[in-house]
């Protein structure tokens, strides 16, 4: 039901600039594609889909047929046997459970933790809060390499190599989410209803909770997107702090592809069991997820 | 659920009726909002994260760099002052890794950014189905680069890769795409682009759609062609865009980690048999966790920070100057 509001909110950041592109006539960006724009466009939505189709063509073949010359071009029945295989092999099934409980426990966290926080930097004023910001803000430059190296250390200490707390915790919260909420409720969010809200005798929780959420929800659901997406692709710290016997998919698909399943085309139907599922989360929500990039990319 | 994005609407519409103002008077008002110490615990949960897992980490791995350690010891180890750094600028290793991140980031990035814009300039046209041609050109964007290096990797194949049989196809020679220096590095800096042409893409598209038409109408009258348009209106009015996603591909560039360890397929940090694709990521984590040389990785680590600080600082640097001589 809430996604629902989503296109509804988005949209009317379109509509007003309609005219004013008609209004520019033939001129520039507003005209309309000629042959040649749909053909650079349509080839390079080739390129972007075919190395994902190319997985499923070699996937669904045997080692033999993907070499022989010319290769094939269309998918084939074995795709569910190289699966079997590729299962049998890899722990991919561990493997996509553990990402859905890694993506899905650090897109809550980061989703919480940077509305709060957000909203604290956006609205409230307290002593600190430039400097704080400043802060969170500067570390967004700072590589991951840079931290790898202590929280491996800690997370030997505390055992929790190969535990998936391990994955989700140093991952729970977001600086780019922090600095992503704070813009879109500094604008979206008037202070006046805020104030509004103070002089009903609402506590700041009750404020929070009751005009603030629901206020904040479209941008929530983007950052929750965006984070799942980037969770579930995360590679460098999860090939660290786990391994092979409780693997998220990347680790599993890394497995699979440093050697110890040597045949091509099972490589290929794992790496489609890995892919499949975070694809189809993107053929659905896609829309929203381009017109999340559209809007708080830039900013951040 | 019309309630929640509605509702603060209303409410705001209301506020004036709702809120008498003799019960409480402006000033007061202002300060309940402003003077708020609650603010630390709306940001509390965040920090106590964030300093645990990224901010104590990030100044530990200085400390953890001027000293000789293992990883299983995190009280520190013995004090070596810059030793690690002095080996570290003697180490041909070092200097080979720093010269293919550097190659292989110019060789992703460039192109990627140059395709990106003109891909955005497609884009803006009036399109049909603009929002199918958009999600497309995001797909590769939501692929791991686990996913994409093995596609890659096997496309890239001396012996059976898809670009070598259409090579043999047009009477040309197989190439050994792994095996060469340029090749190997031209390989992944493939993979890179293809991942985040489509992303960076619809940054610039974004940015476009927010240029006045005005700016058109009067380069039009004034007789300016498209490219030229392009040219003089497009791109200026990008500058800080394209400052933003030349930062944000730097400091990816430097990091590049995922790519050169798995387009090998047997998963060494060596990158290749003579390092021609083992870049400053893959060195570090050779050093900590396949030599166990901990103090050595986090000197490596903070080599990769300074590198970035300088390449963001010259490019903000140049991109202010530009800005400048524009006016």
């Amino acid at each position: 039901m809430a996604t629902l509001t989503l296109p509804g909110r988005s949209a009317p950041t379109e509509p007003p600039r309609a005219p004013v592109r008609r209004r520019r006539g033939r001129g520039g960006k507003s005209a309309s594609a000629g042959p040649v724009a749909y053909t650079l466009l349509t080839l390079s939505a080739l390129v972007s889909i075919f190395p994902l189709y190319w997985t499923l063509v070699a996937g669904s073949h045997t080692n033999a047929e993907i070499a022989a010359t010319p290769p094939p071009f269309l998918p084939d029945a074995s795709l569910f046997e190289n699966m079997g295989r590729a299962l049998e092999e890899a722990p991919i099934g561990l493997a996509i459970l553990n990402s859905v409980i890694v993506a899905g426990s650090i897109t809550v966290g980061t989703v919480l933790f940077c509305t709060l926080a957000g909203f604290a930097f956006a609205k409230l004023r307290f002593r600190g809060r430039g400097l704080l910001l400043a802060l969170v803000v500067g570390t967004m430059m700072v590589p991951t390499q840079l931290a790898v190296i202590p929280l491996f250390m800690m997370i030997a200490e505390l055992q929790w190599v190969n535990h998936l707390q391990a994955v989700i915790l140093p991952t729970l919260v977001s600086a780019f989410g922090v600095f992503f909420m704070r813009q879109y409720l500094v604008s979206a969010l008037p202070d006046e209803l805020l104030e509004a809200g103070r002089v009903d005798g609402a506590s700041t929780f009750r404020v929070f909770r009751s005009i603030v959420l629901p206020a904040a929800r479209p941008a929530m659901a983007v950052l929750a997107m965006l984070t799942f997406l980037t969770a579930w692709n995360e590679f460098f710290w999860p090939i660290i702090a786990l391994t092979n016997s409780n693997p998220t998919v990347q680790v599993a698909l890394a497995g699979l592809g440093s050697g110890y399943v040597p045949q091509r085309s099972v490589i290929m139907a794992g790496t489609l069991l890995g892919t499949v599922p975070v694809l189809v989360v993107f053929a659905v929500l896609g829309k929203q997820i381009v017109g999340g990039i559209m809007q708080g990319a830039v900013k951040g | 659920m019309t309630i929640a994005s509605s509702g603060p609407r209303e409410a705001l519409i209301a506020a004036p009726v709702v809120a008498p103002p003799t019960t409480t008077p402006p000033a007061r008002r202002r300060t309940r909002l402003t003077r708020n110490r609650w603010g630390y615990a709306y940001v509390a949960p965040f920090f106590l994260v964030f300093g645990c897992f990224s901010l104590f980490p990030f100044l530990y791995t200085a400390w953890v760099s001027l000293h000789e350690t293992s990883l299983s010891n995190i009280d520190g180890g013995t004090w070596v002052g810059l030793e690690n750094y002095r080996n570290l600028l003697q180490s041909e290793f070092f200097w080979n890794a720093a010269r293919n991140t550097l190659t292989i980031g110019i060789l992703a990035t460039v192109p990627q950014l140059c395709m990106a814009l003109g891909l955005a300039h497609l884009l803006n046209y009036k399109l049909r189905h603009r929002t199918f041609f958009r999600t497309v050109m995001l797909m590769p964007y939501a692929t791991s680069i686990a996913a994409a290096t093995l596609v890659f990797a096997q496309i890239f194949g001396r012996d059976y890769g898809l670009i070598n049989a259409v090579l043999e196809g047009v009477g040309l020679e197989r190439i050994d795409w792994e095996g060469g220096t340029w090749t190997s590095q031209l390989a992944i800096a493939t993979i890179v682009t293809w991942r985040w042409t489509g992303y960076n893409a619809l940054i610039y598209l974004a940015a476009m759609q927010s240029i006045p038409g005005e700016l058109y109408e009067a380069a039009e009258m004034d007789g300016a062609s498209r490219w030229r348009q392009f040219l003089h209106v497009t791109i200026p009015a990008l500058r800080p865009t394209i400052l933003f996603t030349v930062i944000v591909s730097t400091i990816g560039a430097v990091q590049l980690f995922g790519e050169p360890l798995l387009f090998s397929g047997n998963g060494t940090t060596n990158g290749g048999t003579s390092n021609q694709y083992q870049t400053l990521g893959l060195l570090m984590y050779q050093q900590g966790w396949s030599n166990f040389h901990i103090g050595q990785a986090a000197a490596t680590a903070w080599a990769m920070f300074l590198i970035i600080l300088v390449i963001v600082g010259a490019a903000a640097v140049v991109g202010r100057l530009r800005a400048r001589a524009d006016r």
